[in-house]
């Protein structure tokens, strides 16, 4: 016999479910009078340092219609890439960003709206700096365990060639589903769950 | 927004998901993710800051009755309607240490199955002192509580005749995005649970039992509530065996 490592295993994921805003945005959900504001709907004070963006799109899936259904959140660094976190080590973030945001997407037309500010680029674990983004997470009925992906910006040309999680992607013609289209300071960020145009999901 | 305790914030990368413990994306029993699960393989990555870090929210944000879906949505002196129970347990890693300071989000369907929302169209009725959300952050040792009423079955259009089990839904946060996990916690004894499209998309018993919370007799109180202990285990993180390398900068 050799010793037991001892570890437990995760308790497995489910869906959240069709309801899941009475939980997450009960306000959104016309749960009025519990919670005084949904958590995560609001990232930034008017002392928010850094460039003012607004992050939109729509959750879109295998037969190309919306989800109308669904919850993203965002987590991402302040305009200095650092994130406001206990285990960020490397400085403390602003204390008028929160870094992470949550916005359900519309029961009418199905798109999901942030506003946040552009974050700074963050350092990969070997030194390298990645290319500034935004992780993102979403869950929804008939997904059985949140999906991560990550949101690039599509000004950041030389950024994002030496970005090593975009390196990592084997077919070149998939990195664009994780590149946003910019107009103005408004990035539309489309995720299709499924299909020709399917959005590289990461697990890490 | 951050809740610094006095301990030494733990900054390494997460144990890798044990994909084949969780639920797959495709699982064709459950209808909806037929259309709603990608097809092609996830990207792997060892987990960068972007993931090792994640928000945490202090306690300023709970207001008194968030963890008493009882009475958090009823009318001053009344309550919700229903069976009175507490639900509690710890947060812990895949280590076995207590994961403190981690905020939990609870949903649920009322003592008729009835979901308070716009889209829920089932003929029980709704019980006009139930909202159906809650919410607690864990303490020192990664405890955390709330009282409720047990929610009813409810059915659902999936298959012809499919209902739901009694469940709780959970929002956990750990201390880094990646240990970001939505999931569902059953009653010891249900025996809808081994009728459900949605349980049974996860491919293990052994997985699926870690979502049934047992009766916990020693902390039912007499005459008032019975109580389910329904403990969480989220990603362990590796240990920061070396730090004698340059890296995160």
């Amino acid at each position: 016999m050799v010793q037991d490592l001892g570890y437990l295993k995760e308790t497995p994921s489910q869906t959240a479910g069709p309801y899941v805003h009475i939980g997450l945005t009960p306000n959104y959900s016309e749960i009025g009078g519990v919670y005084e504001t949904d958590l995560g709907s609001v990232m930034v004070n008017d002392k928010t340092l850094g460039e003012r963006i607004t992050v939109m799109g729509r959750v879109i899936d295998g037969a190309g219609a919306p989800v109308k259904d669904a919850v993203l959140e965002i987590w991402q660094a302040d305009s200095a890439g650092i994130y406001n976190s206990p285990s960020e080590l490397r400085g403390t973030a602003d204390p008028n960003f929160t870094g992470w945001g949550r916005c359900p997407t519309s029961s009418t037309d199905g798109v999901f709206r942030f506003g946040t500010i552009k974050p700074g680029r963050v350092p990969f674990k070997d030194g390298r700096k990645m290319a500034p983004h935004i992780t993102v997470w979403i869950v929804a009925r008939g997904i059985n365990i949140g999906l991560h992906t990550r949101m690039y910006f599509p000004e950041e040309t030389e950024a994002n060639a030496e970005d090593p999680l975009l390196a990592r992607i084997e077919h070149r013609d998939r990195l664009a589903t994780l590149i946003a289209e910019k107009e103005g300071s408004v990035y539309t960020f489309d995720i299709h769950l499924q299909g020709d145009k399917e959005t590289v999901f990461l697990d890490i | 927004m951050s809740d610094r305790s006095n301990s030494k914030p733990e900054t390494g990368a997460f144990f890798a998901r044990d994909r084949a413990w969780h639920p797959p994306a495709f699982a064709p029993g459950y209808k909806t993710s037929v259309l709603r699960s990608p097809q092609r393989a996830l990207l792997s990555l060892d987990g960068t800051i972007s993931e090792i870090t994640g928000p945490v929210f202090g306690h300023s944000i709970l207001n008194e009755l968030d963890n008493d879906l009882i009475h958090n949505f009823a009318k001053p002196g009344e309550s919700a309607i229903g069976e009175r129970i507490i639900v509690h347990g710890r947060v812990l890693d895949e280590r076995g240490g207590p994961v403190p300071g981690v905020l939990l989000e609870f949903w649920q369907a009322n003592a008729g199955g009835r979901y308070r929302h716009k889209k829920e169209t089932y003929l029980a009725a709704i019980d006009p002192n139930f909202g159906g959300c809650g919410r607690a952050i864990t303490d020192g040792d990664g405890h955390y509580a709330f009282r409720t009423i047990r929610p009813g079955a409810y059915p659902w259009p999936n298959g012809v005749n499919d209902w739901r089990p009694a469940h709780i839904h959970f929002s956990v946060f750990g201390h880094g995005f990646a240990q970001r996990l939505i999931t569902q916690m059953y009653f010891e004894g249900d025996p809808m649970i081994w009728k459900c499209p949605i349980v049974g998309t996860i491919p293990d018993k052994q997985a699926i039992e870690q979502l049934i919370a047992p009766l916990d007799w020693g902390n039912t109180i007499p005459m008032d509530a019975r109580a389910y202990k329904f403990d969480i285990v989220l990603r362990g993180r590796r240990s920061t065996l070396f730090e004698n390398r340059l890296e995160g900068n």
